[in-house]
């Protein structure tokens, strides 16, 4: 890919930025993964490497997070829109070399920061961790690049409309820029105390809301009617997901600090936009699973379809809690336990990174123009990352359940960490499955890009799944 | 973009998110930073300095460019007994926190007392200065403000530091580094709930609490005792040693890392720590073949673990 960084816009071969970028997002993967279970090793066992500075859990816990979002999940996003938006606007990707410079921007700076943060060199807030300099470059050179290019893309397409994908994908773009300058804008101007502490969060609810949970829906929009042949059930709503994400996805950053003392109305406020979600969310499961009609046997026949609808069926769960456990009811008992991170591994391991691996498998085939080298392999690392994530879930989960009951009866803190001991052995069980099918992707990946079978010209990759 | 519905489209988008922007951005803002600074909150901002994370002053999260937390029990100028004050010594060079740059920061009624009365104003961060927490009324309100003690009773920087000697000065704004640097908060939590909580962690933090300090650290994923009040719980520096060096010596079912390296190379009489001599002597009592643990190696001065422990026991 580099040899391409210096060529002429018209000598790169269409599509290379996006494989650039998917080659990246699994690398990342693997690499988030691998620092998730070794990480939950250390919470099981805590003198599992011990006593060197670096390799403490407080200096790898935020690398862990940071690499997957802004590595995996991310950088996934950032593969389907090079490809799909130009599919989508029958066009090409409006630079070409944009997009290799923008990844190759976004690989080197990634791997600055997160060295920063192993070293301990963090701003202290969650989400927002690295410095202010690295977010600088963040915005500079990975967000606004790609930004530039997706809506350079849409308005020099060839097609009338849009189609439902690409507003996602205009609209993402746009708000995560707004939402990464603005959320970071306590460490540019120093703004403290508890307005900081409020933007922290803020930040952290409008890049899963505004980034993360439509652009994962938007790249279900494509491959779900692409890959069956259907057409999508509705697209008025499709209108209603869309402006709905816009309006009730935007506002109730305050639930993440629901007993933090901050304005009372803000809390509120928040905590009915907060059962608003539902309505998004309600609208995309219906949508998606109805434009399955007639193809239900996809499900268990296709890779991209399987990974797909197992992303879109996740949201059901996803939604029905973080609609609800933010309410005042039921945030008092799990707020800050187990049952969080649970809930955060369903969003981003679950929902997100089942759609975007469909997404990355689709894409790259397409691209490459190579069938995939192994659908057993592909079919085990579907197996691997469900299984894998399911013991994760189910395990803290439970753990998180112990640790809210601990909490309301106030019982010595020492008896939640007994009480919890053996689900953090399933945590990092599960966890590291996950690693493995992730190692398994790439090594697959990398064959179907060196060995794969070639796909005829006019022929879609999943039609010849079963044919040698 | 020649659909006219996109027009209308591109118009509503950008009424939806700016009204989403001012309603959770703007009118939250306008509403915290009209409450006025609690005691504790000028404790934490005048111990901490300028800011948390990374900064100019101190780039690495060593803790470096903070200020020192010092008791004093006589004045430092007139050696005569007085009543015990905290004295917040600001050595020259080492930055202000966003109270003194911004006295606006501090909230109606606090920063008017705090700039006549206290005449913080004046203080100059190139010279060194020395603040106290003084209760006074505005108004007919009682609240607490800052006092530039070097412009009001002209207590230098360098006498405060003699006067209490290292036994009474406190690492703290150091210490709160290293807390932000070993991410302590992504166990401890930094916030009773306002739910629960009270019996055991203490009472949640007040709205007031907060102003100047940066980060919060509140922590998100706690699992492990919240620290707000952990100096009100146990005030035992021996007990602190022990479970930083390894918590295993004081609590067998701790999961909390090791935070030797935090000791340094070298021990409080300047000899070398013999880690690896520890850890073997360690494994033996872990596997029963000895009695007692090792004695956990006393700490330098200016160790981090010093500053650390001072940071926590300060968390009343």
């Amino acid at each position: 890919m580099l040899k391409y960084l210096f060529k002429r816009n018209e000598d790169i071969p269409p599509g290379t930025a996006a494989v650039f970028f998917g080659f990246s997002s699994i690398m990342w993967f693997v690499i988030g993964t691998g620092l998730g279970s070794f990480n939950a090793a250390k919470l099981a066992f805590p003198d599992f490497v011990t006593g060197t500075e670096l390799f403490s859990f407080g200096h790898m816990r935020q690398v862990h997070v940071l690499a997957v979002i802004f590595g995996w999940i991310s950088m996934a996003f950032a593969m389907a829109m090079m490809y799909i938006t130009p599919a989508l606007g029958n066009t090409k990707l409006w630079s070409e070399k944009l997009g290799v410079w923008n990844c190759f921007l976004w690989n080197i700076g990634l791997s600055l920061g997160l060295t920063l943060l192993w070293f301990g060199i963090s701003s202290g807030r969650e989400y927002s961790d690295f410095p202010w300099f690295i977010d600088l470059y963040i915005a500079a050179f990975i967000a606004l690049p790609m930004a530039f290019n997706v809506w350079m893309t849409i308005i020099t397409r060839r097609t009338q409309g849009i189609y439902t994908t690409n507003w996602f994908f205009g609209a993402g773009v746009f708000m995560v820029t707004i939402v990464f300058i603005v959320g970071n804008s306590p460490e540019w101007f120093n703004l403290t105390g508890l307005s900081e502490a409020y933007m922290t969060w803020w930040f952290a609810h409008n890049v899963l809301g505004l980034w993360i949970t439509p652009i994962a829906a938007a790249i279900a929009y494509y491959t779900v009617p692409k890959v069956t042949g259907n057409p999508l059930y509705s697209h008025r709503i499709g209108h209603l997901h869309f402006w709905s994400v816009v309006v009730f996805y935007s506002t109730p950053a305050a639930h993440h600090l629901m007993s933090a003392p901050l304005p009372e109305w803000l809390k509120s406020f928040a905590s009915v936009e907060g059962v608003l979600i539902l309505v998004p969310a309600i609208a995309f499961v219906s949508n998606l699973l109805l434009t399955m009609t007639g193809k239900w046997h996809m499900f268990v026949e296709n890779v991209e379809i399987k990974f797909t609808i197992t992303g879109v069926m996740m949201a059901i769960p996803l939604n029905m809690q973080g609609g609800f456990q933010q309410t005042r009811a039921i945030n008092w008992y799990v707020h800050g336990t187990g049952w969080i991170v649970a809930h955060a591994h369903l969003a981003l391991l679950g929902f997100s990174t089942f759609l975007e691996g469909a997404a990355v498998y689709y894409g790259l085939q397409t691209l490459l123009r190579r069938k995939l080298y192994s659908l057993a392999l592909a079919n085990f690392h579907f197996w691997f990352l469900l299984i894998g994530f399911s013991i994760y879930w189910i395990s803290m989960t439970i753990a998180g359940l112990i640790q809210g009951a601990g909490k309301i009866y106030e019982v010595p803190y020492i008896d939640v960490v007994i009480a919890e001991h053996p689900y953090m052995i399933a945590r990092w069980i599960g966890g590291t499955m996950v690693f493995t099918g992730n190692v398994v992707w790439l090594y697959n990946m990398y064959m179907t890009a060196k060995a794969g079978t070639e796909i005829p010209e006019g022929r879609l990759p999943h039609e010849l799944a079963y044919e040698r | 973009m020649a659909f006219r519905e996109y027009k209308i489209g591109a118009r509503l988008f950008g009424v939806a998110l700016g009204g989403s922007m001012l309603i959770t951005l703007y009118m939250p803002t306008v509403d915290m930073t009209s409450v006025a600074v609690t005691e504790t909150g000028l404790t934490k901002q005048l111990s901490y300095g300028r800011i948390g994370g990374f900064s100019y002053e101190d780039p690495f999260l060593r803790g470096e460019g903070k200020p020192k937390t010092v008791t004093l029990t006589k004045d430092p100028s007139t050696n005569a007994d007085m009543e015990a004050v905290q004295a917040f010594v600001y050595e020259p060079g080492i930055p202000f926190p966003s109270g003194i740059n911004h006295p606006r920061t501090l909230g109606p009624g606090v920063t008017e007392v705090s700039l006549d009365k206290g005449r913080i104003g004046e203080a100059d961060d190139t010279a060194g200065a020395v603040f106290l927490i003084r209760r006074g009324t505005h108004q007919g309100e009682t609240l607490h403000y800052i006092e530039n003690a070097t412009a009001t009773r002209g207590w230098k920087y360098d006498q405060v530091l003699n006067a209490g000697g290292d036994a009474n000065t406190a690492y703290v704004g150091s210490g709160k580094i290293m807390f932000v640097r070993e991410g302590c908060w992504w166990c401890h939590t930094l916030l009773p709930e306002q739910t629960q909580d009270w019996q055991y962690f203490g009472i949640p933090p007040r709205l007031g609490d907060y102003n100047g300090e940066s980060p919060t650290a509140f922590g998100s994923d706690r699992k492990a005792p919240d620290l707000l009040h952990v100096g009100s719980r146990n005030s035992s520096k021996e007990w602190m040693m022990m479970h930083f060096f390894n918590p295993r010596l004081v609590q067998p079912h701790s999961i909390m890392p090791r935070y030797d390296y935090l000791w340094g190379d070298k021990d409080a009489e300047g000899k070398a720590i013999d880690f690896d001599g520890w850890r073997a002597a360690y494994n033996d009592y872990a596997a029963g073949e000895t009695l007692t643990p090792p004695d956990v190696p006393s700490y330098a001065s200016n160790s981090e673990i010093r500053y650390l422990m001072d940071f926590i026991l300060s968390l009343k």
